[in-house]
This record gives C-alpha cells, structure tokens and sequence, in this order.
C-alpha cells in the first residue's frame, strides 16, 4: 500500500488505534499488533493514588508505535491545551490528537473551541489532529491554522454506526490539502473500507476493535477493510450508472432476431 | 503539611520534594507527569523542586484511550 505521510512523517498503515475499553492490556497490544497500525492514540487522566494501575506505557512498544495523546476530557480550548502540555511534559514526541468534548451524552466536538485550541498549539510547536464535526468548512479553518490533519466523525464516538456523515466527508476530501483520518462511529471493516474508496487518507478505531470477544480477530478484519479501501481508491473505482450496461457481449445470441 | 493531590486535600509529613512525594506514594516517577500549582514539572526537576504547606498538585499518567 502507499505510504501515508502526515507533518513530513511516514507510515505504511493507514489505520491508527485506540486503546481505551479493551478487557486486558494483552487483548489491546494483540489488536495492535493485529491491525498493523503503527499509530496508538492514549488519554491521559489522574493517577488513583490509593490504587496506583499497572502503567499502560510499560505494555505498549514505543520503538514501533507512535504514541498520539489525546485531549480527551477536555471541555474547552484551555483545558485541551493544558492536557497537551502536560502529554509533552511527559515524554511524548508534540504531536496531539485535539478534541474537546464539552457534551458527555453524545461527546460531539465543540467546533469553535477546537479552532480556537488548535491554533494555541500549532503556535506551540505541536503536530495537532483534530477530532471535528463533518463540517468542510470547520476543516478549511482548522488547515489554514495549520494543522496536520482534518479528523471528521463519521458518526458519535462509540457508536459503531458508520459513515452518517458520508456526504460531508465527501466535501472534505474534496477540499483537503492535509490528510484526512475518519475518526469515530467505524464499527465494522466495511465502513473502513467505505472510507477509504472515497479517498479518506486513514481511519481511527478503538471501540468496534475493544468492544468485540475476538479483538485480534477484529483488528485483522479492520486492517483488511483498510488496505482494501485504498487500493480500490488508487486504482479508480466504476462510475455508477442508472441503466444496465452488459458485461456479456451483446450479439451472437442464439436466435434469429 | 497539608497538600491538595488531585483534588483531595492530603496530610503529608515524609515528604519535602516533589521526588520525596512520588516515592511515598510509590508511584513510577518516569510514569507520571506532574503538575505544582498549575505549573507542569519536568521529570528531571523532581528532586529539585520543593513542597510547601497547601501546594495543589495533579499527578497524571497514561491511560487507554481513543
């Protein structure tokens, strides 16, 4: 498959992956390494102090994955810029998954401030990925900014509904100069594929990859329904027609007339 | 002393750095980020940075997430 290529960075996969909700550690680094991705996106939150976790980072291969810390939790621009810094504080290279979910009942992103985040840590030097509405003309804001990517939903995080916003991301694709990732709402490797036909760059999965009993499994589908997609892309899919056109020739039938 | 960790307000007397503090709690220094009154710390402060009766602080790690 051809490279993706997103701030001058290469990647042979086009599938990046969550790992919150998975039943074990073992179950997310086998649907990691099940899917091929080479991006891993991880939240960060308060340690329990009278219940210190077993740290994530220890399970998760840094040589081979890119760890992209998301903002998760974030209600507004200061909140999600405070959550990058301390990412960056910890050791992670600058690069951010930017999202600011002020509604918990369907943790859509707030358009105006993720804009407003965006160009806070664009200035601070952070390769941002904004997680945003299917809204083309949010995602031209966002590039003019100068964000790395454009990160529509297809549909509410968690969800596995599919591509809802199938007609928005259409436009986007359309307009895009930076690589466009669908975020969200991917439920099966059939709208991953979708996705990718359309001309997506990537897509990102957690939920239909934690929330299944074969996770591995999963992320095989998933990588499959990727790799699928793009190559339908790069070679050009048929246009669609109204009317039948015959496969079979349509002469030297047998009979006279 | 009196600290405020994550919110909850803590009796701490084993404790006078940052370092001291993550070792008490037996928290992974290299594993938590760590923030004194709204100011994020750098992992190679911790030694150096000293607490003070009712400093605020937020220790953070990595979690699962999408």
């Amino acid at each position: 498959m051809d490279q993706l290529v997103i701030a001058g960075r290469s990647f042979n996969s086009r599938l990046m992956v969550g790992t919150g909700k998975f039943a074990s550690n073992q179950a997310m680094v086998d649907a990691m390494e099940h899917s091929g991705c080479e991006i891993v996106t991880v939240a960060l939150r308060r340690v329990d102090i009278d219940n210190p976790q077993d740290s994530l980072l220890s399970h998760i291969d840094r040589e081979r994955y890119l760890l992209l810390p998301n903002t998760s939790g974030a209600r507004d621009a200061d909140e999600a810029v405070r959550l990058a810094r301390l990412a960056r504080a910890a050791g992670c290279e600058p690069w951010v998954k930017l999202e600011v979910t002020p509604d918990p009942y369907y943790l859509l992103p707030d358009p105006i401030e993720t804009l407003k985040a965006a160009e806070i840590l664009v200035k601070d030097g952070f390769i941002v990925l904004p997680y945003m509405p299917a809204d083309p003309v949010l995602a031209k804001r966002l590039e003019e900014v100068g964000t790395a990517t454009v990160m529509p939903l297809g549909a509410p995080i968690g969800t596995n509904k599919g591509l809802r916003t199938r007609d928005h991301i259409a436009i986007i694709i359309e307009q895009a100069k930076v690589p466009v990732v669908v975020d969200a709402g991917l439920g099966a490797p059939s709208h991953a594929a979708e996705a990718m036909e359309m001309g997506a760059d990537a897509v990102l999965v957690n939920t239909a990859l934690a929330d299944t009993p074969d996770p591995a499994a999963m992320a095989r589908a998933f990588r499959k329904g990727v790799e699928a997609g793009r190559e339908a892309f790069v070679a050009g899919l048929g246009p669609q027609r109204q009317q039948a056109e015959a496969s079979s020739p349509l002469t030297g039938f047998l009979r006279n007339s | 002393m009196q600290l405020t960790i994550n919110g909850q307000s803590r009796m701490v007397e084993a404790a006078s750095t940052v370092a001291d503090l993550l070792k008490y709690l037996q928290l992974e220094t290299d594993r938590v980020v760590v923030e004194l009154n709204r100011e994020i710390l750098s992992a190679d402060s911790h030694c150096a940075t000293r607490l003070q009766d009712g400093d605020s602080l937020e220790l953070i790690q990595f979690v699962g997430g999408g």
